[in-house]
C-alpha cells in the first residue's frame, strides 16, 4: 500500500509497503525518526480518514477482509483495531468512566456488569491496586505512567483483536516503562500487537517479528531473531548494529 | 544614567499611566453610579421588586419591577437558545464535519456579525414585525437578543473547542467512536471555555438597549405574556435618566446600580463555574 500527504508539496510518506503481520505475536516496526512508522500504524485502523489531505492507496487486509470496503462501518473496525498513542490522553472524566466509555458505547451493559468490566481491565493493565479506592477521581490526577496504563485499560475494554502501540513508553520514566513492557508481554498471547519503537533494545526485548522501514520504504521484514543476528539488507545491518550515519 | 535604563523607566511610567487612566475612569463611572443609585437602593430597596404605580413616569409611586422582570424574561430564554445553537455550530466547525475553507468562511461571517451594532439587529427584527403585521412583543425582543448573543457565544465556544488536543480525538476514535460520540467528548472538554462564553454573552444581552427598544417596546407596564410589550433595564434607564422629576431620575440610577451588580456577579460566577468544570481537564495541557 502507499500513503501520501498532500499539502503545499505532495509528500509521499510511505510507498510500496507489502508485508504480512503475524497474528497473536508482537511485531515491532523500527527505523530512524521520520521514516513513516507512525503513518503505517495509523493506516491500519484508518485513522488517516479524519484528516483532510491524506490519501491511502492499496489494500490493507485484516483477517482476510479489506478494511477499506464499504460494508465495514469504520467505528467497528476501529474497535477491533485499537491504537494507543505516545502520550496518554485521558478523557475528561473520572478513572471509572474512562475505562467504562468503550463498553458503554458498544455494548450498553448494566451498572453491575460495568463494575466488573472496569475492575477486570484495570487489573489486566496492572493499575487496579493503585486506583481501586479512587475510581471517581478525575483521571487527570494520575501520574503520566498511570495515565498511560489507564489508556491501555480503556483500549482493552473494547475487546479489540489487534492493539497498535505508538512508542507507548517514550513519554514515561524507566520504572513505568518497565511496567508497560511487562504488560505488553503478558498481552501478546491473546492479542496481535504492533509496536512502533525507536528504541532498539526495547524491540529486542519484546518483539517476535520485525519490520524495518527507512525513508518511507520497507527495507526488510522477518522474525526478530533473524533480523537481529543475520540481517540480509545492508541498511538493516547498519541500523541494527547502531552504525547508521545520521542517527 | 545609562540611556537603556532610562528608556525602560519611561516606558514603564507610560504603561502605568495608561493603566491609571483606564482604572480611574472605571472607578469614576462605577463610583458615581453607586453614589447616586446606591443611596436610593439603601433607602428603599424594594423598588426593585415593586411594580410601577399610576403616573409612574410623572413622579408617581412604584418601583421598576417591570423592567427587572422584562430583562429576566428576555435575556434568559435568549441566552439558552443562543447557547444551544452556538454549541451546535461550533461542533460543526471542527475539521471532522466541515472542510477548513468552509469553516474559515463561517468564522469570518461570525466575526462580522459580532461586530455589527446591536441597533441593526433591532431594526432587522422590527422590519420583519412590520412586514408580518405584528406589534412589539417580548417574543420579538427574545429573538433580537438571541441573534445578538449568538456570534459571541459561538466564537468563544469555537475557540474552546479548537483548544482540544487532536490526539484526544484520535484516542477517542481509536476506541471505535462515531463522529457524534467523539463530538460529545470534545464538548465536555471544551465546556469550561464555552460556559465562560455563555456568561459573557448573557452580560452583553442584559446590558443592551438598542435591540430591545424597537422590538419589545419601552413602556412602563408589567410584562403580561409572550406577546405583550415589555421593557428592559437599560431602556428604562435611558428613558428615565433624562426626566425632569428627581424621583424618576433616582430610580434610573438605582436601576443602573442593579445592572452593574448583576454584571459583576456574572463575571465572578463565570470564574467559579469555569474552575469547577475544569476539574477533569488535565492541567498543563
Amino acid at each position: 500500500m502507499q500513503v501520501s500527504y498532500s499539502g503545499k508539496k505532495d509528500v509521499v510518506a510511505l510507498s510500496n509497503i507489502t508485508v504480512n503481520i503475524p497474528r497473536q505475536q508482537l511485531t515491532a516496526i523500527i527505523g530512524p525518526s521520520g521514516c513513516g512508522k507512525t503513518t503505517l500504524l495509523k493506516a491500519l485502523n484508518r485513522l488517516h480518514d479524519i484528516r483532510d489531505g491524506v490519501q491511502v492507496t492499496g489494500s490493507i487486509r485484516i483477517g482476510g477482509e479489506d478494511i477499506h470496503q464499504p460494508q465495514h462501518p469504520v467505528p467497528e473496525l476501529r474497535r477491533r483495531v485499537g491504537l494507543i498513542a505516545q502520550k496518554p490522553y485521558p478523557l475528561p472524566a473520572s478513572i471509572y468512566n474512562n475505562v467504562a466509555y468503550g463498553p458503554r458505547i458498544h455494548r450498553h451493559p448494566s451498572r453491575k456488569e460495568l463494575d466488573t468490566i472496569v475492575e477486570r481491565y484495570l487489573r489486566e493493565a496492572h493499575l487496579w491496586d493503585e486506583v481501586k479506592n479512587r475510581l471517581d477521581d478525575p483521571a487527570a490526577d494520575l501520574s503520566t505512567g498511570q495515565q498511560q496504563r489507564l489508556c491501555i485499560a480503556r483500549t482493552l475494554a473494547v475487546e479489540p483483536e489487534v492493539i497498535l502501540c505508538d512508542e507507548v513508553t517514550s513519554a514515561l520514566d524507566p520504572v513505568s516503562s518497565q511496567k508497560v513492557e511487562k504488560l505488553l508481554l503478558s498481552l501478546k498471547e491473546r492479542y496481535t500487537i504492533v509496536l512502533v519503537t525507536h528504541v532498539l533494545r526495547q524491540a529486542k526485548r519484546l518483539a517476535d517479528y520485525i519490520i524495518f522501514l527507512y525513508l518511507g520504504t520497507l527495507i526488510e521484514a522477518g522474525p526478530a531473531e533473524q533480523i537481529f543476528t543475520q540481517p540480509r539488507h545492508k541498511k538493516t545491518r547498519e541500523y541494527v548494529q547502531g552504525s547508521m550515519a545520521g542517527i | 544614567m545609562n540611556r537603556r535604563y532610562l528608556t525602560e523607566k519611561i516606558y514603564k511610567a507610560l504603561m502605568l499611566g495608561c493603566l491609571a487612566i483606564v482604572i480611574g475612569s472605571l472607578f469614576m463611572v462605577i463610583g458615581i453610579t453607586f453614589w447616586h443609585g446606591g443611596t436610593v437602593l439603601l433607602e428603599k430597596p424594594d423598588i426593585v421588586i415593586t411594580p410601577p404605580g399610576p403616573r409612574y413616569l410623572l413622579g408617581g409611586e412604584g418601583g421598576f419591577l417591570h423592567a427587572t422582570l422584562g430583562s429576566i424574561y428576555m435575556v434568559l430564554p435568549a441566552t439558552i437558545c443562543a447557547a444551544i445553537m452556538a454549541m451546535g455550530i461550533a461542533l460543526y466547525l471542527q475539521s471532522d464535519y466541515s472542510s477548513e475553507r468552509i469553516a474559515e468562511s463561517i468564522r469570518t461571517v461570525l466575526d462580522a456579525l459580532w461586530g455589527t451594532p446591536s441597533i441593526v439587529y433591532g431594526i432587522f427584527v422590527f422590519t420583519i414585525l412590520v412586514y408580518i403585521h405584528q406589534r412589539a412583543s417580548l417574543f420579538a425582543g427574545i429573538i433580537a437578543l438571541t441573534l445578538l448573543e449568538l456570534p459571541i457565544i459561538t466564537r468563544y465556544t469555537d475557540e474552546a473547542i479548537q483548544m482540544v488536543p487532536r490526539q484526544l480525538k484520535e484516542s477517542t476514535y481509536s476506541m471505535g467512536s462515531t463522529r457524534w460520540e467523539t463530538a460529545k467528548v470534545v464538548a465536555r472538554y471544551a465546556l469550561p471555555g464555552a460556559t465562560a462564553g455563555v456568561l459573557i454573552g448573557l452580560g452583553r444581552g442584559i446590558g443592551d438597549a438598542a435591540s430591545v427598544i424597537f422590538t419589545s417596546g419601552a413602556g412602563s407596564t408589567m410584562p403580561s405574556g409572550l406577546f405583550s410589550t415589555a421593557t428592559a433595564l437599560p431602556v428604562m434607564i435611558f428613558q428615565q435618566a433624562n426626566s425632569c422629576y428627581p424621583s424618576v431620575r433616582e430610580q434610573a440610577y438605582a436601576a443602573a446600580c442593579v445592572l452593574i451588580l448583576v454584571v459583576f456577579t456574572l463575571n465572578v460566577t463565570s470564574r467559579l463555574v469555569t474552575r469547577y468544570l475544569s476539574r477533569y481537564v488535565p492541567r498543563g495541557r
